[in-house]
């Protein structure tokens, strides 16, 4: 069924998911992109920065693609419209940012993972945590798409609580360049963000298998 | 812009957080004995002919420097050549009128050397500090840089803020000599930072801390493109990186690994990052944006990047961390001795 994965989507136009959509664009996806509001204000950025992605608005790129990927300030994600990604796979590519989000008990419940109060609120989607814990420059320097599996590459840490949507999210982690690991339910996702040992991490499947063992 | 550094074809200048240095016991200096450190090195990068030296605004126990342009000012004093910039002037979180008074005030005491590099900070602690919200992070950089182009132009302004004043035929003192105050506008990455100074037609700087340098290209690219749009000729184009530079490139990892990795596990701590490692550091050696070494690897590393950038002005963020001040020294006594030349060469060569 990976097969059928054609087109990403990606909400969000700064540094991370100009990067996703370059990468995107390299691995054969077609993609589409938004920003918040008018496509026109991130239009000329696009252009320059990830030639050949599609820009449109929200609402037309969550429907245009098979896989949408979150790349948006994490404070902004009770903005999107949640029918909207009903029955959608959804990889969660955002952080708690303190200095952008203010007091994370503000816009997340203080016993969940932020992937888990995403998937509560996009309640029809199947949302996998994944592109989260490497650094955008990171994933960018360290892609290596079209490359075996022997050849060692960086490690992207898969968290989610649907298989099938954690089988995808693998295949376009793989297909993106990075070696795909998966570390449990969305639940686990916790342990990729800001202060645990793999936030950050731009390390091998080893190392990255060692740093979210709890 | 008539500015000395604009006109010629490459500058190279020195940049400092105002990270605290340690003496010759191996203390770590005070915030006052650091600032001094900083108007010592600011004559010796005066006299060896560097172009510029920038000095960050923070407000963290680990940096000196809060009030870049009073130490620029002090400098002025001592100094001949070498132009006077802050990099950068957290514009968010200050009062775009009073930052034009104070740069016209260091251009005059300077005989026109002085540069302003707006930014929006990379750490936000002048937030809270001057009583700002946060949440306005975006808004309040778009509305004060509109009005700082407003005071560019030295003429009497009319103004309706939302979240500044409200100006009516203002006239803002005092005015510089040469008519337009040297203005950069410093950014790291954000598309949408790079379009807006296209959009004021202020030269760019790239704040450019880590991984490849070759990945700020296509924004340079994107640069000239927005100006282009909007009916602006490009501006020249800045960067500017961390560095260690000593006689010999094992000397320069030996003494810099620790030291840097203090600094960036220390900010790291506060975001929540992993520690920095051995193999992460000297990625960044080899092929990021960390130039680590001696003299001829970092004079080549530096022209690479200048040109896979496009740039013609490269910064160097000298004193990254707990540095000794001898190393602070050297590094600055090396960069303008042997490693500007160099690259001057090697840009020659290469065209």
């Amino acid at each position: 069924m990976t097969q059928s994965i054609r087109t990403i989507g990606i909400i969000g136009a700064g540094k991370l998911g100009i990067v996703v959509a370059q990468l995107a664009i390299e691995s054969g996806y077609e993609v589409y992109i938004s920003g918040s509001g008018d496509p026109e204000k991130i239009r000329l950025a696009v252009d320059v920065l990830s030639p050949g992605a599609k820009v449109a608005r929200t609402d037309e790129v969550v429907h245009a693609s098979d896989v949408v990927i979150l790349a948006l300030p994490l404070g902004r994600f009770r903005q999107l419209s949640a029918q909207s990604f009903a029955h959608k796979i959804v990889i969660d590519a955002m952080n708690y940012w303190w200095e952008v989000d203010g007091p994370r008990e503000e816009i997340i419940p203080q016993e969940q993972s932020s992937s888990e109060a995403v998937q509560e609120f996009l309640s029809d989607a199947y949302v996998v945590k994944a592109l989260s814990h490497l650094s955008y420059h990171d994933l960018h320097d360290g892609a290596r798409p079209g490359i075996e599996a022997e050849v060692p590459r960086k490690a992207v840490a898969v968290a989610g609580d649907d298989d099938k949507a954690v089988r995808v999210a693998c295949d376009v982690v793989e297909r993106l360049g990075f070696a795909a690991l998966v570390i449990g339910p969305l639940a686990q996702g916790r342990l990729l963000e800001p202060g645990y040992p793999a936030f950050g991490a731009s390390v091998s499947l080893d190392e990255l298998r060692h740093l979210t063992k709890q | 812009m008539t500015k000395r550094t604009t006109q010629k074809e490459y500058t190279f200048g020195i940049d400092s957080f105002g990270d605290l240095a340690v003496d010759t016991h191996g203390t770590l200096m005070n915030h006052a004995e650091a600032i001094r450190q900083v108007v010592r090195e600011a004559v010796l990068a005066d006299t060896l002919g560097v172009d510029v030296i920038a000095l960050g605004e923070h407000h963290r126990q680990e940096y000196a420097i809060s009030s870049p342009e009073m130490v620029l000012a002090s400098i002025a004093s001592v100094t001949k050549n070498i132009t006077l910039a802050s990099g950068v002037t957290v514009l968010s979180s200050d009062d775009p009128v009073r930052v034009f008074q104070r740069f016209a005030t260091l251009d005059a005491v300077s005989n026109g050397r002085a540069q302003v590099i707006l930014g929006r900070g990379s750490f936000t602690e002048s937030f809270p500090l001057f009583g700002y919200d946060l949440r306005d992070y975006d808004k309040l950089f778009e509305e004060k840089l509109e009005l700082f182009s407003k005071l560019l132009t030295e003429k009497p302004i009319n103004w309706q803020g939302e979240l500044t004043q409200h100006l009516e035929d203002a006239n803002v003192f005092p005015k510089t000599e040469s008519g337009r105050l040297d203005t950069m506008i410093g950014v790291g990455g954000s598309p949408n930072s790079v379009v807006r100074a296209a959009a004021y037609n202020m030269p760019l700087m790239l704040a450019i801390i880590g991984g490849s340098a070759e990945r700020f290209a296509p924004y340079v690219e994107l640069y000239h493109r927005a100006a282009q749009q909007f009916g602006n000729q490009a501006q020249p184009i800045g960067m500017h990186s961390p560095g260690f530079i000593a006689d010999t490139d094992e000397e320069a990892i030996r003494v810099a690994f620790p030291l840097f990795k203090e600094q960036m596990d220390k900010v790291g701590k506060t975001r929540g990052w992993t520690p920095m490692t051995r193999e992460h550091f000297m990625s960044e050696v080899k092929s990021g944006s960390m130039y680590v070494g001696s003299p001829e690897t970092i004079a080549k590393k530096i022209a690479h990047a200048m040109r896979a950038v496009g740039a013609n002005r490269f910064d160097l963020v000298y004193g990254f961390g707990p540095v000794p001040a001898e190393y602070r020294e050297r590094t600055i006594e090396l960069y303008a001795k042997v490693v500007i030349p160099r690259v001057r060469e090697l840009l020659q060569e290469a065209r």
